[in-house]
């Protein structure tokens, strides 16, 4: 398992190319995809979360990270797929209507996508239509929005509007976030949950499933 | 340091503006639309703006071309061909409403885009830069700010690419990470901003957006022994909260102007509002300011 380990660091270093060989190598050894994936990638995630936490981890390393755990999992997807296991949940993803801003955004989408979700990703100025239809259409179960604009965050209460009268609601958590975002915004608005950033995002998706 | 800012400086402080996104929106701009279009289409409404900050006592005004670089502007399919016809009237505008009583610096903000990421290269910002940069030197600013920078390896570029001009140059990044919310998004120091933007040639160092102003005496003080220079320094009205569908930031001028003597003696030599800040702050900055050296324009 000496390899293995060193699949977490690579996730950890951010060194993609390493860590889709040592996947590929796994696999090709007939090492349990879930396994892979439970026990070495989620727990490198987790320590990169815990670094970001710390300061030792900004925005570069987490891109970097996320990448490397995106590269690892286009391989294992399939095998997962078709040993039954499912994605961690189906989320989309956007900014929300008037805000063009996506960097956010794409870092949040990039830090789930490495948690294990398989991330729909509507772009940016997303009308809360569009978010209606993709949680209809592609039966998700989160939606995450994002706002960098103080004129734009009013537009994630009416996107969670839309969700109630079409009678969705229920069936989905709503996480939001972006720079003006905080928590009692997030609750007068009546979303799930609020993250200060992205590696909380994937924790607080996590939670919220499982609750 | 460029003599035009070493002559002003002599005496500091100076008085910048305050916001001009949430002004604008006050005068009916719509979420999401692009300020810096209102240069053509409601430039009455900038030079408002414009005048209501050279009435409060502003020293240097800034322009209304925040996002007038070629990136942005491709958001829209009818402005991605008037990077230069928008910066040009930008200035224009702050001028005529200057009229001589107070110096114009063209704003350049962000491209929105990560170079990390691959979205956009060095060589493209590089163009995107000069190309608005160039638009504001022949319309006659008498100086580029560069602001709201989250990733300084593009404030670098914008730096280099503006320094194509001669025109005196600050640039101002935001610092609202990290536990102690002294980090760039990309996780730099103010100790590592002042040094990579010295090194690419500006003349002043400074800090807008993000936060409130009692942040920013930490990173002011930090700029300040960094650079060795006296700092741009533009805080928000604190953060925003919602009431009513609207975003509403609580800092009120009153509030915001206590923090002004500790920014001086921090090394603030250019002070001014960001993101909730109105000619209110202005007034409230000038008042404390005027027991300083006035400013002879």
């Amino acid at each position: 398992m000496e390899d293995l380990k060193k699949l977490s660091e690579a996730i950890i270093g951010g060194d993609a190319q390493s860590a889709r060989a040592i996947t590929e190598k796994a696999l090709s050894q007939g090492i349990d995809p879930v396994r892979i994936v439970h026990d070495y990638m989620v727990p490198a995630m987790n320590e990169v979360g815990q670094r970001f936490d710390c300061n030792e981890y900004f925005v570069p390393e987490l891109l970097l990270s996320a990448r490397a755990m995106k590269s690892c999992l286009e391989l294992l997807r399939p095998k997962l797929a078709s040993g039954g296991v499912k994605a961690a949940g189906r989320v989309v993803i956007g900014t929300v209507k008037g805000d063009l801003h996506d960097i956010g955004k794409n870092l949040v989408a990039a830090m789930l996508e490495g948690g294990g979700f398989e991330v729909i990703d509507l772009g940016v100025n997303v009308s809360p239509e569009k978010f209606v239809d993709a949680v209809k259409n592609m039966d998700a179960n989160i939606v995450a929005m994002s706002a960098l604009l103080t004129t734009t965050m009013p537009a994630m209460k009416t996107t969670i509007d839309a969700l109630k009268d079409a009678g969705l609601r229920q069936k989905v958590k709503v996480l939001v976030g972006g720079a003006p975002i905080t928590e009692k915004f997030a609750d007068d608005v009546g979303a799930d949950g609020y993250s200060e950033n992205a590696p909380g995002a994937v924790s607080l998706a996590r939670k919220l499933l499982a609750a | 340091m460029n003599e035009f800012l070493k002559n002003l400086l002599s005496k500091s402080p100076i008085v910048l503006d305050g916001a001009w996104g949430t002004q604008l929106q006050n005068k009916g701009l719509e979420p999401g639309e692009i300020p810096d279009i209102w240069n053509l289409n409601h430039p009455e409404k900038v030079y408002e703006v414009a005048k209501s900050y050279i009435d409060a006592g502003s020293n240097i005004i800034l322009t209304n071309t925040f996002g007038a670089n070629k990136i942005r502007l491709s958001e829209s399919q009818e402005f991605s061909s008037k990077v230069k016809e928008i910066n040009q009237r930008g200035v224009e505008i702050s001028k005529s409403a200057a009229n001589g009583k107070a110096y114009v610096f063209a704003s350049i903000g962000p491209s929105g885009k990560l170079l990390m990421s691959g979205d956009v290269t060095e060589d493209e910002l590089f163009k995107v830069f000069k190309e608005q940069a160039q638009t504001i030197v022949e319309a006659g600013a008498d100086g580029i700010v560069i602001e709201t920078m989250s990733d300084i390896e593009e404030a670098v570029i914008a730096v280099k690419a503006a320094k194509t001009t001669g025109l005196p140059l600050v640039a101002c990044m935001v610092f609202d990470s990290g536990k102690a919310k002294d980090r760039t998004m990309m996780g730099n120091t103010p100790e590592e901003c002042a040094e990579k933007l010295l090194d690419a040639g500006v003349d002043i160092v400074g800090s807008n957006c993000g936060q409130g102003i009692e942040t920013f005496l930490n990173i002011c003080k930090r700029l300040h022994n960094a650079s060795l220079r006296q700092v741009w320094i533009k805080p928000n009205a604190g953060l925003p909260t919602v009431v009513d569908g609207k975003a509403v930031y609580k800092t009120t001028p009153e509030e915001f102007v206590r923090y002004v003597p500790d920014l001086i003696n921090a090394g603030a030599g250019f002070i001014g509002g960001c993101c909730g800040t109105n000619p209110e702050f202005v007034i409230q900055i000038r008042k404390y300011c005027s027991s300083y050296n006035q400013i002879g324009l």
